[in-house]
């Protein structure tokens, strides 16, 4: 038990060192006991960067990826930006996952260093609840600035990667300094009684996370408020949501 | 722009009870004698010219009317109509006592060319009661000169016949003192090309200078520049350079400080800029300006030195600046406003800033929100609004999932389906082959046959399928799948669900 207070009395230390600039340690829980707790200090911090991809073909339409970044940035209550290159974005679907149409203001960005710009101009503003950008590139200095940005400010920054060929997703691999990194795929619906597609699940992977371990997940996608839901699935007979260790 | 009959005209439009065919002059001092100054059109067909007696001119004609005359009422009139004419370029400045000179390089192309540009002031100006005549030429010289002198109301130079335009004039029209004039036709001068073709140098030790300033002033061989009168409506801040500067650090640090100087103008006028114009004018008399448009009238210095910062790597400094020239060109009313209250609810976030920070960068293309329209077709329920429009609290139905990615364009696709309303069984996008496991479906979307006569009977037919891994699309099929009118019965892929 000692050692256990000294271990964190020591973390303490560090993240002192390390985020001397960091206005505040608040976090924006899933609301779901088992994400929350691989999450350090119980959910995403909101004064921080995020990264969510996909796999596959999700790679790269980044619709999946897309809606779980809704999810999040719905729940942070403020207006919201969206920076994008590529205008395929369909805002009834934003609306569906909680983001209300009054709450976005889309910029069309030209191209992803203008989406990139645009979105540390948001991250500095302090105004937002949340920065969202597209991008397939986003390297080491760029998501440093970022991060940075979002730490001064205090504004939740999300980055939804998509790539223009399913291979390049092996990028994601690549270092940045977002504090956190999903990957986001798609699963076969809840099943219904009847023929018809039921709420989408999602296999929502934390692949990386400072401070905190990878972990992956099964869940059921956002819904009109945003929040993930956990499975209730009767017939393989688990009441909760399946988590399983990976290594980060 | 000549204005033949300037002062009697305002006078006229000043007494509108005078009988607009009376003769009418106007009389004042000159030396010791009262002697007529302008005459209007009915005077001048009886007679009556410019520099004679009074007495002499009311012995020639019975009824004329006779006022005083007020020069500098006129001359301050002309400023005014120079500052009216601002509307057409930037560049214009009085021409007295009875002309104006507007400089419509790089503006005449916002009326459709150098010709109907002219047609457009000449007729503005004579519409409101004045005699007009115009020249456009590319000298001012030249220009002045052809107004006065030229054969037409309304005459177009192009600028490489400036000069032969120029040498067909009269002496008379190239601004020389009266004196000069005459005795240059006592010598057998009659026009500017014939003054032009004799040897310089005894001419100018004859009468001076500036016979050949004027001369070269015509003809374009000596630039003439035009210094434009200032709205004084319009809130500028203005540095000038002992020595030209260059670096972009000193260029951003005067631009701070003008910006402060413009918003301290703004706020004592209570006005906010909505666009502002940075004019930079290089030593080599070349000048650049680079615009800044704000969403809201704004009068923030640091947000507005921001912004302008922005635009500086645009500018190109040359050989250095010499005058930095900040001008609030569009202004709305901003009035003080209560932003911080402990009583109601926390205050909104002010994001007009940032949005304009976005809009004033190069490579952005749009800043918007979009907002709900009454239509079932999918690529028409959205329209964008602005980002900063007043919430509208609307939204889509949401009984219907969405997908997160529309396509831009349906895009074909290969599908076995049991006709008319079940989902397929399996379809090939893109080259992948994918089994339907699930299928929801038809939501079936008519045409705006109200508004598209093309779809007065078109339908689609959406469905929501899911393949074997998990992902979800939407695709249509185009028709009822009966009625071969509805549409073509192919398939299409819409949209991807997360």
């Amino acid at each position: 038990m000692r050692s256990r207070s000294a271990i964190d009395s020591l973390r303490a230390e560090i993240g002192r060192i390390e985020s001397v600039r960091r206005r505040s340690a608040a976090v924006l829980p899933f609301g779901i006991a088992l994400l929350d707790a691989h999450l350090p200090g119980g959910g995403l911090a909101q004064a921080a960067l995020h990264e969510v991809g996909g796999t596959g073909n999700a790679a790269v339409d980044g619709a999946a990826a897309a809606l779980f970044a809704a999810g999040i940035a719905a729940r942070t209550g403020g207006p919201v930006l969206w920076c994008h290159a590529r205008a395929d974005l369909f805002a009834p679907a934003l609306a569906q996952a909680g983001l209300a149409p009054d709450r976005v203001i889309h910029v069309e960005a030209g191209d992803e260093a203008g989406v990139l710009a645009c979105l540390e101009e948001g991250l500095r503003h302090g105004g937002l609840g949340a920065a969202v950008g597209e991008l397939a590139r986003l390297p080491m200095v760029a998501s440093r600035r970022l991060q940075l940005a979002a730490e001064a400010s205090g504004t939740l920054g999300l980055v939804v990667r998509r790539w223009r060929r399913p291979g390049d997703a092996a990028l994601f691999a690549q270092p940045t300094a977002a504090a956190t990194r999903w990957r986001i795929a798609p699963l076969p619906s809840t099943p219904l009684p009847v023929p018809g597609v039921g709420r989408p699940r999602w296999r929502v992977e934390l692949v990386r996370c400072r401070g905190g371990e990878g972990a992956a997940f099964e869940v059921e996608a956002c819904d009109e408020q945003g929040r993930l839901g956990v499975f209730a699935d009767l017939g393989d007979g688990s009441a909760a949501a399946r988590g399983t260790h990976a290594a980060a | 722009m000549f204005l033949p009959t300037w002062a009697t005209d305002r006078l006229r439009r000043a007494e509108p009870t005078l009988p607009p065919d009376t003769p009418l002059a106007l009389v004042g001092r000159e030396g010791r004698r009262r002697v007529v100054l302008a005459a209007d059109r009915a005077a001048q067909g009886s007679g009556i010219r410019v520099g004679m007696a009074a007495a002499q001119a009311q012995a020639l004609v019975a009824g004329l009317e006779i006022r005083d005359a007020d020069p500098a009422g006129d001359r301050a009139a002309l400023e005014r109509l120079a500052v009216w004419a601002l509307r057409f370029s930037p560049v214009v400045a009085a021409d007295p006592p009875d002309g104006l000179v507007i400089d419509t390089t790089g503006a005449d192309h916002l009326f459709g060319g150098e010709a109907p540009m002219l047609e457009s002031i000449a007729h503005r100006i004579a519409a409101a009661g004045y005699g007009v005549r115009a020249a456009l030429a590319g000298t001012w010289g030249a220009a002045h000169g052809l107004a006065r002198h030229g054969g037409q109301p309304l005459a177009v130079v192009p600028g490489a016949a400036t000069a032969r335009a120029a040498a067909s004039l009269p002496l008379a029209a190239l601004r020389l003192p009266t004196a000069t004039v005459a005795a240059l036709k006592v010598l057998g001068f009659r026009s500017a090309g014939e003054l032009a073709a004799q040897p310089r140098a005894p001419l100018v030790r004859r009468f001076g200078p500036e016979l050949a300033l004027r001369l070269d002033q015509a003809f374009g061989r000596v630039e003439e520049p035009i210094v434009p009168v200032r709205d004084p409506d319009r809130a500028t801040a203005r540095r000038a350079f002992a020595e030209p500067i260059a670096a972009p650090e000193t260029i951003g640090k005067y631009v701070g400080k003008l910006a402060a100087e413009l918003c301290a103008r703004l706020e004592a006028r209570g006005l906010g800029a909505r666009r502002v114009e940075m004019r930079i004018d290089r030593v080599d008399r070349s000048a650049q300006t680079e615009r800044v448009g704000m969403a809201v009238p704004m009068r923030d210095a640091a947000r507005l030195a921001r912004l302008l910062g922005e635009a500086i790597p645009r500018l190109d400094p040359g050989f250095g600046i010499e005058t930095l020239t900040l001008a609030a060109t569009e202004t709305g009313p901003l009035a003080a406003r209560q932003t911080v209250s402990s009583l109601g609810a926390p205050p909104q976030p002010d994001v007009s800033g940032l949005i304009d920070t976005l809009l004033n960068r190069a490579e952005v293309r749009g800043v918007h929100r979009v907002a709900p329209v009454q239509s079932d077709v999918p690529e028409r329920s959205v329209r964008r609004i602005d980002a900063l429009a007043p919430a509208t609290g609307d939204t889509w139905p949401q009984s219907w999932p969405r997908p997160a990615r529309l396509l831009a364009r349906p895009e074909s696709i290969e599908a076995m389906a049991l006709l008319p309303d079940h989902p397929p069984v399996a379809f090939t996008w893109r080259g992948v082959r994918r089994r339907v496991r699930r299928g929801d479906g038809p939501e079936r979307v008519f045409g705006e046959w109200w508004a598209r006569d093309p779809e007065r009977v078109a339908v689609r037919d959406y469905f929501r399928v899911e393949d074997e891994g998990g992902e979800r699309f939407w695709i249509f099929r185009a028709g009822d799948g009966e009625d071969a009118a509805t549409g073509s019965h192919r398939w299409f892929l819409h949209g991807i669900f997360g």
